[in-house]
């Protein structure tokens, strides 16, 4: 097969590459280009996107003796992604950046590309597993349930899942290091990257202040009552209890959290822990890479990247809609975010957060 | 490298000795580096002691316009501004731009026509507008990306007559044309022995006799003083070698580059019809050239150059984008938004160079590659088509 390997300059997407090379497909290594000024998206060697990554990645290919390229996607990724972050908090929801990268960058532009180029496959990095099933390719979580990103994929068509390769899934990722090592990849012990690559010093509510400039508005309890005040209901987020700005303590002495954020009188509802549990999740924007699952069934789903997964029962499903029952209730869910389903270790496909009681 | 430099420079690699030194094996390697500089004089019709040796094109150009504007300039601190053409080597446009952000200078970039020729007349206009304000004007002899040759000459007339000095980049057009120092009058002449067979890492500034430069490097006064450094023996012959070589084979040489350019063109046109030559003509009057003669420089229309470029390299076909920036990011190339070219076409751009290693069998390769490659690339259009901010065209007048 003539396979293309993303490479971020990363250590797993470079182990990755050297797998596929080994398995004896035909490999070129692409690097993308995601800013049109890459040093001003991050200052240090932190995960993607510096020139230093972009110097990373091609050093790899060198060692791995593949043809090396640097496609950008800049323009791609600053509508596809960065400006529906922007508008996403700006609606009062909690975006998951890489969630949307991987629907409408990695497996969408540059597979296209790819497949318009003569590729049969893009290989990435990322922990997940494809595995064969009677109806096609089934995407399940990794081997190492501590790096599973199975989630942040969840997203992708059964069409896309044909041409996904995830040489990592079956790997611890102390394994992948040591690999990395033993391939003479300098990459071995370049710390792994966490947060959102295009906000370099990981302050998520001062770039977007930067953006969307200041919006004052009130924080009020549950009875509707103003505790004071906040500079932009967008740099808030469902569950968050650091940076209210709140004069007076609450009554009971307990401390408050972000139950709700909207947008359109631009007001943040603060409450008790407590009030931040639900039981029940509505999700928009559905799609499937297994069979829908039955009203009644059972699933597991998961609402954030780095979540436990939690029992649930179908309560509806439809084409646009899908709405569970959680048998654990859970905290602090925010709209906006990834709802994924699973059956045991397999994903049933992914919904985005429209709404939870 | 041409097998005579190679030979030249693996022969004076072991030898010891410091050209600066006064001892028996300073003085053997003084030796080589003025006989050097003499050969590389005589190939360019220079005076040997106008010759300062360099570690590259990069390092003249950088001591040509820095290097003049700051003697100009303490001359006399009206000189502030820097006349140069739109489409000149980044190792021009990028100090020129340096010294615009820290040092006070002012630019005027010169446009240039369709076929990126510059224009003449907006020159006089930029010269006759304040001659006094001028520091120096610098356009190169033959563009990089699509080959056009400039009328040097005129535009050292025009410099001239108001008592402003001229530098040009010679990179492109030294071995490929006749460069002749004195003959085109200029002060200051970039050439790099890279680009005709010598060493990478080997330059020379042609510098006037009597030119004001302030130097880039301090230190051991080396180069009458303008750039200090111990002097790489080996490069230094090698360079002067391949010059020799390259300027007196060059008639012959630049025909049969020629012939096998039109040869190139001619396949790519038949193969995709509506790909664009860019540049200037290809024609060839009694062995002078209004274009490089290695040069063919293509836009396909709805592909991206990058895509050209993979799919090309994996049959075996090697070419070039344009230019590149730090991360390897294709960007539109300068040169060609500055002859008018939108830059949704200006993304599909491809340049291919022909050399001295250069066959009829190479051009039968791309003949063979183009036309599915373009095909293929089309389908995989273009990732992004609205125009995006881009570097240095904002300043050239339309």
């Amino acid at each position: 097969m003539k396979v293309l390997a993303a490479m971020s300059g990363g250590v797993d997407s470079a182990v990755a590459a050297a797998r596929v090379v080994e398995a004896g497909h035909e490999v070129v290594g692409v690097h993308l280009a995601l800013s049109r000024n890459p040093t001003t998206l991050r200052a240090g060697a932190r995960g993607c996107c510096t020139i230093e990554d972009a110097g990373d990645a091609r050093r790899a290919a060198d060692v791995l003796g593949i043809p090396f390229y640097v496609w950008d996607l800049a323009e791609r990724f600053e509508r596809d992604v960065i400006d529906d972050f922007v508008a996403e908090y700006e609606a009062g929801r909690t975006p998951n950046p890489c969630v949307r990268c991987n629907e409408k960058i990695k497996f969408s532009a540059l597979l296209d590309k790819a497949v318009a180029l003569g590729f049969d496959a893009v290989a990435t990095g990322h922990y997940a597993q494809v595995l064969p099933g009677p109806d096609g390719p089934e995407l399940h979580r990794s081997a190492d349930p501590a790096k599973d990103q199975s989630y942040v994929l969840s997203v992708l068509s059964p069409e896309q899942l044909t041409r996904a390769i995830f040489p990592l899934g079956d790997t611890p990722k102390d394994q992948v290091r040591v690999e990395a090592a033993e391939r003479g990849l300098r990459v071995a012990a370049k710390p792994d990257s966490h947060d959102i690559c295009f906000i370099s010093d990981g302050d998520t509510q001062g770039w977007l202040a930067q953006r969307l400039g200041e919006r004052p508005g009130p924080l009020v309890d549950t009875d509707g009552e103003v505790l004071g005040s906040h500079t932009g209901a967008y740099g808030f987020t469902v569950g968050q209890r650091k940076g209210l700005a709140i004069g007076t303590p609450a009554a009971d002495g307990k401390p408050r959290y972000v139950l709700s954020i909207e947008p359109v009188s631009n007001t943040v509802v603060v409450g008790q822990l407590a009030d931040l549990e639900i039981s029940r999740i509505t999700g928009g924007r559905v799609g499937w890479c297994a069979p829908v699952p039955a009203v009644g069934e059972q699933v597991g789903v998961q609402v954030r990247a780095h979540g436990a997964e939690v029992p649930a029962r179908v309560v509806a499903v439809s084409a646009a809609e899908v709405e569970v029952e959680l048998l654990t209730p859970v905290r602090g869910v925010a709209t906006g975010q990834t709802l994924t389903l699973y059956t045991g270790s397999r994903v049933l496909g992914a919904s985005t957060i429209t709404g939870t009681a | 490298m041409l097998p005579l430099a190679v030979a030249a420079m693996v022969e004076e690699l072991p030898q010891a000795g410091n050209a600066s030194s006064l001892h028996t094996s300073g003085r053997r390697a003084r030796r080589v580096v003025e006989e050097a500089r003499e050969l590389l004089a005589a190939s360019f019709g220079a005076g040997p002691s106008e010759v300062v040796l360099t570690a590259g094109g990069t390092e003249a150009d950088n001591l040509a316009v820095k290097g003049l504007y700051w003697a100009r300039r303490s001359a006399d601190p009206a000189r502030r501004r820097i006349v140069v053409g739109a489409t000149e080597h980044h190792a021009v446009l990028d100090p020129v731009e340096w010294l615009v952000e820290h040092e006070g200078a002012e630019v005027v970039w010169v446009p240039v026509d369709a076929a990126g020729q510059i224009d003449l007349a907006a020159l006089d206009e930029a010269l006759e507008d304040d001659p006094a304000s001028v520091a120096l004007v610098s356009v190169m002899w033959a563009n990089n990306e699509v080959g056009t040759v400039q009328p040097v000459a005129e535009v050292v007339d025009r410099a001239h007559a108001r008592g402003i000095p001229v530098h040009t980049d010679a990179v492109q057009a030294a071995g490929q044309l006749p460069v002749d120092f004195a003959a085109v009058g200029v002060d200051a002449l970039t050439i790099s022995g890279h680009k005709f067979g010598g060493p990478v890492g080997a330059g020379a500034l042609l510098a006037r006799r009597g030119l004001d430069l302030v130097p880039l490097l301090h230190g051991g006064g080396q180069e009458r003083g303008i750039r200090s450094g111990t002097l790489d023996v080996a490069s230094i012959r090698a360079f002067a070698v391949a010059a020799e070589q390259a300027v007196s084979g060059r008639p012959e040489e630049s025909l049969r580059l020629a012939g096998l350019r039109d040869r190139l063109v001619a396949a790519v046109r038949s193969e995709v019809p509506d790909a664009v030559l860019r540049g200037a003509s290809t024609a060839e009057r009694d062995g002078t050239f209004d274009r490089l003669p290695g040069n063919a420089h293509f836009t396909f229309p709805g592909c991206e150059g990058d895509s050209l470029l993979y799919l090309l390299d994996a049959q075996g076909v090697e070419c070039s984008t344009g230019s590149a920036c730090q991360a390897g990011v294709p960007q539109p190339s300068h040169v060609l938004l500055a002859m008018g070219v939108p830059e949704p076409v200006a993304r599909g751009a491809l340049r291919f160079s022909l050399g001295h290693t250069s066959t009829d069998a190479d051009v039968e390769a791309l003949a063979r590659a183009i036309g599915p490659a373009v095909g293929r690339a089309r389908g995989a259009g273009l990732t992004s088509s609205t125009p995006t901010g881009s570097m240095k065209v904002k300043e050239v007048a339309p």
